[in-house]
């Protein structure tokens, strides 16, 4: 087990580094790097001008060493003006060049600076993360629960009225991405065209204080997209398990239908959602981007779209190496859950 | 002139839709009367859910096709700005309807520049019917490419592909889009780049699947290949190549069509984002697959590593990638709107759904009509296309 587990470790620092190196190429890709001149000095600089102020800040240099020097495998960046200022990566404003420290990467515990934000891309990532940690989690609380009742309550008796309903209602969810069904919600809920304005049609103020009003559209319209695949999972597995021999003598035995649903079925029928619970959080990842988006609520998939929009490279790069290790660290828990849930597998 | 009630709009959208009608008309009564002889299609119409589904899709489908190439739905030119109906609501008048001989009504009202919501809904559905299939269709087919020999080798190739495909896979979609279809990015070529590598996968799997059938019969394979081959290496290099771009292969007089440069990139990107979990289904039905008797027949029999698997594996996983690839189209779909709601690929005075959302959610606690029109169309296709692929698989399942 704790082998199997250093190889995954070792394959998603693997994959990480791949991943970064390609956000690293792509965004410093000469007419990225030219946009990003332009709007860091301004839109009128001539080519000469970008070529200096790119050449000034280190952003010419050849990609792998510059990688290398925000992975800090390589030492920072330093450029001597004509009058004998030193400026550099790792030379903080009120830092002579000697004090700096030779290295100042990502190993070091420095991610850089953006260049939209004027701040620590580390201060920043922390913050939006918090918040968008509060969407996430009042997300899963709506979405699992409500998935797995909808899923055992129609895998419980194939075909019958109530499953063939609830089974129309998850396909319909499904059919539903954030962007539309959020539009649907802020129509019919807090537009002033229907006039019903139960709730807000924006969540800019729930960074500060959440309250259900402001909430519950983006919760909603997150938790409905990722509640009908699990639910038809948790269905798929429910029915199946119903089929089992072990049910049938339980219903011979004389064994009411409730009593085997939560003593018998639930148990085993619970082993292929979680997979596929975990593995829905990297694409929980992309709905909040639309919906952070679509209600102006300042998280994390706001975060990004403005470092990618703006090309803020080390913000881009740290937002990427949090969802990569989101993404792989969920793969890695539902692999040991997979394991240790299942007896079959535990015990051989 | 007074603006419709609702009955009358109602009324008039239905009537405006008449081709679309009697073509679905058609086509239900042709697959019924014939539904025995129509193998697993034949079947759809057995079960409610997929006649539904299928009835959803094809609606669509006619509708794009009549409203797109053929203009018949449109009541107004997308792109046309009438002055004074700047987010009027549906069924308001145009002025000066009869003197200009124009339709005398904007059917769902206008939006934010004063072009007819309707036609932009229906223009909408051509972007998306004519990208998402045919996306999908390259996703199968890298998928295939890939995922066949992945599955049935293993080993070092199967790690390595694996590898890639998670590598691709771990990254949010988004991003992915924002660093490959802004324009810095297109002007390096990367997208057309990517293009070439992609569209090279039908060639290939075309060639190899000819070879494996036919290498025993030189006489046929030979010019079947050479004809195949050039048609499919014409249409691919017209395609990649482009006057004046980075990649510039073929002279401008051998240059059949050009793809406009915005399509191509989220053509381009689309298929990128779905080939990946193409080629994990791939590999896991083809594990599943090389250990059946067939296949262990075919081995002694002496059959070549392709043969047994684009002759002996691939037909007998059908039935789940069928079904895979209804529900991919509409996945294709929801990510087309991803892109367009982001403003990314697609110019901004595109009439597709995704663009139109996004257009239409800025004044969204004022004006409905411009957002929920494209909201609902898209809803309604990928709806079909996920009923449709339940009907597929609970027919396929029964046999």
């Amino acid at each position: 087990m704790s082998l199997f587990i250093l190889r995954r470790l070792g394959v998603m620092i693997l994959t990480a580094l791949c991943l970064t190196f390609i956000v690293f190429f792509l965004t410093n890709l000469y007419p990225n790097l030219e946009k990003l001149a332009k709007t860091q000095g301004n839109f009128r600089m001539t080519d000469e001008q970008v070529e200096s102020y790119l050449g000034k800040n280190g952003y010419l240099q050849p990609t792998p060493i510059k990688y290398a020097q925000w992975l800090g495998v390589w030492p920072g960046y330093q450029y001597s003006a004509e009058d004998g200022t030193v400026t550099g990566r790792c030379i903080e404003r009120d830092m002579t060049p000697e004090d700096a420290p030779r290295f100042c990467g990502v190993l070091q515990g420095d991610w850089g600076q953006s260049t939209v934000f004027k701040d620590e891309v580390s201060t920043i990532v922390a913050k939006r993360l918090g918040l968008t940690g509060w969407l996430m989690l009042c997300v899963m609380l709506v979405m699992v629960p409500g998935a797995l009742i909808i899923g055992v309550l129609a895998g419980m008796k194939e075909g019958s009225r109530t499953d063939r309903s609830l089974s129309t209602v998850s396909i319909l969810t499904t059919a539903t991405p954030e962007y539309v069904s959020g539009v649907i919600f802020i129509a019919i809920f807090s537009s002033s065209a229907v006039g019903l304005k139960w709730f807000k049609g924006t969540a800019t103020s729930a960074m500060d204080d959440i309250t259900f009003g402001n909430f519950f559209l983006p919760v909603m319209t997150i938790a409905l997209y990722g509640m009908g695949y699990i639910a038809r999972m948790t269905r798929a597995s429910m029915t199946e398990v119903m089929t089992a021999q072990y049910i049938r003598t339980a219903r011979l035995k004389g064994v009411s239908f409730p009593a085997i649903v939560m003593k018998h079925a639930l148990r085993n029928a619970l082993i292929a959602p979680f997979t596929v619970i975990m593995l829905q959080i990297p694409w929980l990842l992309n709905g909040v981007v639309i919906v952070e988006t679509l209600f102006n609520y300042k998280g994390f998939g706001w975060t990004l779209v403005q470092a990618a929009g703006n090309n803020d490279i080390e913000l881009l790069l740290g937002v990427s190496v949090v969802s990569v290790v989101v993404v792989l660290v969920t793969q890695l828990i539902s692999d040991i859950g997979y394991v240790y849930l299942n007896p079959r597998i535990r015990i051989s | 002139m007074e603006p419709l009630s609702w009955g009358a709009i109602i009324l008039r959208i239905f009537l405006q839709f008449g081709p679309v009608w009697i073509a679905l008309i058609a086509t239900f009564a042709l697959s019924i009367a014939y539904k025995r002889k129509l193998g697993l299609y034949g079947k759809l119409f057995d079960s409610t859910i997929g006649m539904i589904g299928f009835a959803l899709v094809m609606f669509w489908v006619f509708a794009a096709i009549f409203g797109g190439p053929l203009d018949m739905i449109v009541t107004h030119d997308a792109l046309t700005q009438v002055s004074g109906l700047k987010n009027k609501v549906p069924g308001i008048p145009v002025p000066g309807a009869q003197e200009n001989e124009i339709y005398p009504y904007y059917l769902l009202g206008g939006d934010n520049l004063a072009r007819d919501v309707f036609s932009r809904m229906v223009k909408g559905s051509w972007v998306v019917i004519a990208i998402a299939p045919l996306a999908t269709v390259f996703a199968f087919m890298v998928g295939i490419t890939l995922g066949l020999p992945a599955g049935y080798y293993g080993g070092k190739l199967d790690t390595f592909l694996s590898f890639l495909a998670n590598l691709i896979l771990a990254f949010p979609v988004i991003l992915l889009f924002y660093l490959l279809v802004t324009p810095e990015i297109v002007d390096t070529g990367i997208p057309s780049y990517m293009a070439a590598v992609l569209f090279i996968f039908p060639l290939i799997f075309a060639a190899v699947l000819l070879n494996s059938r036919y290498h025993t019969q030189p006489r046929i394979r030979t010019p079947m290949m050479i004809g195949v081959l050039v048609v499919l290496g014409w249409i691919y290099l017209s395609t990649i190549s482009e006057v004046g771009s980075k990649i510039a292969v073929l002279p401008a007089y051998l240059d059949g069509f050009d793809v406009p440069g915005g399509i191509l990139v989220v053509f381009v990107s689309v298929v990128f984002v779905n080939s990946p979990t193409v080629f994990r289904i791939v590999r896991s039905l083809a594990l599943d697959i090389k250990t059946r008797d067939y296949v262990a027949a075919a081995q002694t029999r002496g059959e070549g590593t392709w043969y047994i698997m684009l002759w002996e594996i691939l037909p007998n996983a059908r039935g789940p990638l069928i079904v895979d690839f209804c529900l991919r189209i509409g996945y294709t779909t929801i990510l087309l709107g991803t892109l367009g709601f982001f403003g990314l690929g697609l110019p901004p005075e595109s009439p597709d759904w995704g663009s139109t959302i996004n257009e239409g959610r800025k004044l969204l606690s004022i004006y409905l009509h411009p957002a929920l029109p494209p909201a609902l169309a898209l809803l309604s296709l990928v709806l079909g296309l996920n009923l449709l692929a339940d009907g597929l698989r609970e027919e396929s399942l029964r046999d």
